[in-house]
């Protein structure tokens, strides 16, 4: 079951071909990692999957990015979309208010008035997200007195609040501690259970240990897409295997 | 040399740091030494009382000090919503050839000398106000509408770049939560930049409470108590103005009592804004 297909997908900023040809599924509860070194395109993917890169000044794409049976780029509503395929950011983004109103902000947005339904997205988004133990007695507080780690886990249960169905990381666990970044690895298996993960990492060993599948980029092509243990077992292509080897990157 | 060349400006700097200083200092020792005395002498009753007839020996300024509160609390009412809203706008939606005719034009704003803006008030809302309510125009009404112009500039001034302050990602944020741009922009990235928003409208307070010119033009001027929104009223600043031409004695030493006064809420004002700049820091 592929949760999110990609067609022959191209994306421009201006004249630089970012995104060329693109051919490939994300499995439906599953994680799935991109990866490559800088400038290789696979953030610009992840920001396509939720049409972020709409913010971008003079992207174009042409091909198509289907969610289940549906063309995003077509008829379907952005702001749907983004609600339906949830993101993690590389910085931990809290927003500067309570920690109880950032989780709140995206089901307020869509309309949940309820102070007793709030209360409950609340704590089941935060225990889902591993740190409703550490918060429960602090909702009231500023969100950006928590560490880094916790701002992480945070914005992810921000991002579960609203009842997604994909979770796309940008490179999440990249301004972390090595302790906050294995709580949110944790996290991201205990969550594909549920959800389909789609992560951009550059961090080798990271992709190794939690996805189900890997792909590799290079300068805006898809060099090779298969099963994580494939790829770093027996990588197909001689540019995947330096990559991974850490010959190159 | 060098050494000598940045001793020397060292000092020099350390002058003009002093010069400005020292002008507030003195103005400070200036209006209590005159202020305080002839409050004294007055008669703290008679100084804060109801009835300014110099005549009489008479000196109340309370009706002034409400008329001031009255014509600021009028300008912050029209003038505050516009303002952040607009300031909202310039950051935040406005199309970029937009900006490059409206930025300009709210900077020029700021440079229109009081006077003109009271022309402006004399020659287009006093008209309006008459023909609308039948009275003479001239008012608390028509000089809250004219204040709450004249602050625009001010509360846009420091609201807008307060705005584009705010970090992208909160406004990255909240859309990746499904948020428009819309909600995105006035409950993720207006509460974000509320610290500057608010020194702002502070500061557009204090302009809009020392502001003289304009207001003696369309204010009326009665020195009573004032009444209601179509009625003319004087304010502490159209007081000293209009008087002091012409006042001898205590009757003079009390308008410079006055400005004791209106230099107190000034600096009430300035102290709100630092609070408020200190809690934005942190």
């Amino acid at each position: 079951m592929n949760k999110i297909t990609v067609t022959d997908l191209n994306l421009y900023y201006g004249q630089f071909h970012a995104l060329k040809g693109i051919n490939l599924a994300f499995p439906a509860r599953e994680i799935t990692a991109l990866i490559g070194p800088s400038g290789c395109g696979k953030s610009t993917l992840l920001k396509t999957l939720n049409r972020m890169n709409d913010l971008v000044e003079g992207c174009r794409i042409t091909g198509s990015v289907k969610l289940d049976d549906q063309e995003i780029y077509g008829g379907m509503d952005v702001n749907t979309l983004r609600k339906r395929v949830g993101m993690v950011f590389q910085k931990p983004n809290p927003f500067p208010m309570s920690i109880y109103d950032n989780i709140a902000y995206g089901p307020r947005t869509h309309g949940v008035r309820s102070r007793v339904m709030l209360d409950e997205i609340v704590e089941r988004s935060l225990t889902q997200a591993a740190i409703w133990d550490e918060v429960k007695d602090r909702l009231k507080k500023s969100a950006l007195g928590l560490s880094g780690g916790q701002q992480q886990r945070l914005c992810i249960a921000r991002a579960l609040a609203v009842e997604p169905e994909v979770l796309l990381m940008d490179e999440s666990t990249s301004a972390l501690d090595p302790i906050s970044t294995g709580k949110i690895e944790e996290l991201a298996m205990e969550l594909k259970k549920q959800y389909t993960i789609i992560t951009v990492t550059h961090n080798m060993q990271q992709a190794a240990r939690i996805s189900d599948n890997t792909a590799f980029f290079l300068l805006g092509d898809m060099v090779e897409y298969g099963k994580t243990e494939q790829i770093f077992s027996f990588p197909q292509d001689k540019r995947t295997e330096d990559y991974i080897t850490g010959r190159f990157g | 040399m060098a050494k000598f060349k940045e001793t020397a400006m060292h000092y020099v700097f350390l002058l003009t740091a002093c010069v400005s200083i020292a002008a507030v200092a003195v103005i400070c020792v200036y209006l209590l030494a005159n202020g305080i005395p002839t409050i004294a002498e007055i008669g703290l009753g008679n100084f804060f009382g109801l009835t300014w007839k110099p005549s009489q020996n008479l000196y109340g300024i309370v009706p002034f000090i409400v008329g001031s509160i009255y014509v600021t609390a009028g300008a912050i009412i029209v003038g505050v919503p516009v303002g952040i809203l607009c300031a909202v706008f310039l950051a935040r939606f406005c199309p970029r050839r937009l900006y490059q005719v409206l930025n300009p034009a709210v900077r020029l704003m700021a440079g229109i000398p009081s006077i003109v803006y009271g022309f402006f008030g004399l020659m287009v809302i006093v008209p309006v106000v008459q023909q609308l309510t039948g009275t003479s125009g001239k008012g608390l009404l028509t000089a809250s509408l004219l204040l709450g112009i004249m602050i625009l500039p001010t509360i846009i001034g420091t609201a807008e770049p307060a705005l584009r302050a705010v970090p992208q990602s909160y406004y990255e944020g909240a859309l990746a939560l499904g948020a428009t741009h819309e909600r995105s922009t006035f409950t993720a990235v207006l509460p974000a930049a509320a610290s500057g928003v608010m020194s702002g409208v502070i500061l557009g307070v204090g302009r809009a409470i020392g502001e003289t010119m304009a207001v003696i033009m369309i204010a009326g001027n009665q020195a009573r108590m004032p009444g209601g929104l179509l009625d003319g009223l004087r304010t502490m600043t159209s007081n000293i103005v209009l008087e002091m031409g012409y006042s001898t004695g205590l009757h003079r030493q009390a308008l410079i009592a006055t400005g004791v006064v209106l230099f107190v809420f000034i600096l009430i004002i300035n102290t709100c804004f630092s609070l408020m700049k200190r809690r934005s820091e942190t």
